[in-house]
């Protein structure tokens, strides 16, 4: 069976995961990044290329922060965006997923970002589509559950090789909850996808899932020996509401462990940049004085992130 | 027209360096339309006397067969290292067929400032016009048949080719 994110003829056609993408479609994104990263800093911060285009934003769960970027990318390329909060809309009136979807479709979406706290939801509505016939419009993945955030995990790469260049010479540690992170599981998997040698992962038992060596990554629990000769180093947000299920005994003490100090960040390499997909929780997983430091690239990941999610789009929308 | 009867394309290089040597002004930004166009572009600055900036333009995310043709799998960045505003632009292009391209650059240029003035000046003008634009400085004009494509080339020494391919798509 094909893989549903590709068209007949190989073309990228839905953004759902970055698992099995091939290579050459990850860089093809990243390259395609560059040229747009470069229109904010024009006085017109707007190309025409999705004129007359509607990008809807269906979010199912809420996010301020990724939410906002799709719409400044949207916006960036000349679309129309429409956001759609539907945990106070039909679905509350018992409408289905794909009901929401075929009403959307009806109304001449062309595209929908899809948020949702269930895995696999937007695999869901691009299959239907597919199914339908509905080859002209396109699914982007803002995050689904614990599976997978792939616009994030470009964003990621994308900060890494504006940086680092070379991903096959590059030890990446990813440091928290990785458990439930999204960010992670795509970020590992773009990594690996591009050859990078050496990733780790590095938490406490609770929080690191015991597969997560299938992967290819090394798991470490001491983060002092898993910081070692790190080229970067990706903090993940400490999801407070995990702390419910007994997982970790208290944010002080998660912090005295895995918590990025500038002593701790010591031990990586010397031109170690920090990154942090936010919000971010400092004094929990990063001290303040290092997520403000000069290695810390937090900020230009969420600059990045507009120009890699117009480059997604765009290259969706003409496939 | 057969291949081999294309005229060299450095003979033609050095005959629109001709035509715009002294009519174009002193302080002329050459903008080059990638990529035939940024080749010609920067040998242009080096042919002709005169204080010309070099710039490059991709004209991917202006162009009008996005619907049709999606992106083109390599985007270069637009680069114009000088004040678009009030300046006096000569757009480069390697062949002027429909003038989609042109059209596409010129509103590009015009996301950057308000130009005093623009021009084009190509290698190629193989007439086919689809819009009314026309350049100030041809190399040469040929009839060419519709179903070939004219193609710049460069070469490892930086040496430009001209042929032709079956234009496709």
């Amino acid at each position: 069976m094909r893989n549903p994110q590709l068209n007949a003829a190989g073309d990228l056609t839905h953004l759902l995961t970055l698992e099995g993408l091939p290579p050459e479609i990850i860089l093809r994104v990243l390259d395609t990044a560059v040229p747009f990263a470069s229109i904010a800093e024009r006085e017109v911060k707007k190309v025409p290329l999705l004129r007359g285009r509607s990008v809807f934003n269906l979010f199912f769960e809420n996010s301020t922060r990724t939410r906002t970027t799709f719409e400044i990318a949207a916006k960036r390329l000349s679309a129309d965006v429409i956001n759609l909060n539907i945990g106070v809309s039909s679905t509350s009136k018992g409408e289905t997923l794909l009901d929401t979807v075929d009403n959307l479709v009806a109304m001449n979406a062309d595209m929908f970002v899809v948020r949702h706290s269930q895995s696999g939801a937007p695999h869901l509505i691009a299959a239907h589509l597919n199914r339908m016939g509905r080859t002209h419009v396109h699914v982007v993945n803002a995050g689904d559950g614990r599976h997978a955030h792939p616009t994030q995990g470009l964003l990621d790469l994308f900060t890494i090789r504006h940086y680092k260049k070379d991903f096959r010479e590059l030890t990446v540690a990813i440091v928290g909850d990785v458990l439930h992170s999204r960010v992670a599981r795509s970020l590992i998997h773009g990594l690996t996808t591009l050859g990078t040698p050496e990733v780790r992962v590095i938490g406490p038992k609770t929080l690191i899932p015991s597969a997560v060596q299938s992967l290819g990554v090394h798991v470490h629990h001491d983060m002092r020996e898993g910081l070692a000769g790190c080229d970067v180093v990706v903090m993940l947000r400490l999801q407070s509401e995990r702390m419910r299920g007994a997982l970790l005994p208290s944010t002080g003490e998660y912090f005295k462990h895995y918590g990025l100090t500038g002593e701790k960040l010591a031990l990586a390499k010397p031109d170690a940049i920090v990154m942090h997909p936010g919000p971010m929780n400092r004094g929990v997983e990063i001290e303040s004085a290092v997520a403000d430091g000069d290695r810390s690239v937090i900020l230009p990941q969420v600059t990045f992130g507009i120009a890699v999610r117009m480059a997604v789009m765009s290259i969706l929308a003409g496939a | 027209m057969l291949p081999d009867a294309l005229p060299d394309a450095e003979a033609t290089l050095r005959a629109l360096a001709d035509r715009m040597r002294g009519a174009v002004a002193f302080d002329a930004k050459f903008v080059g339309i990638y990529s035939g166009g940024a080749w010609i572009a920067e040998r242009l600055a080096q042919l002709i006397e005169g204080n010309h900036a070099v710039g490059f333009i991709d004209v991917s995310f202006y162009r009008d067969d996005f619907s049709r043709k999606g992106l083109k799998p390599e985007v270069k960045r637009t680069e114009l290292p000088f004040e678009v505003e009030g300046a006096t632009i000569v757009l480069i292009d390697d062949v002027l067929y429909t003038g989609r391209s042109v059209r596409a650059a010129v509103n590009e240029l015009f996301d950057y400032g308000r130009p005093a003035r623009v021009e084009l000046a190509v290698l190629v003008d193989r007439g086919g016009r689809e819009l009314p634009i026309e350049a100030a400085y041809a190399g040469v004009r040929l009839a060419v048949a519709r179903n070939l494509s004219i193609v710049l080339s460069r070469n490892g020494e930086g040496k430009l080719l001209l042929g032709t391919e079956a234009s496709g798509a």
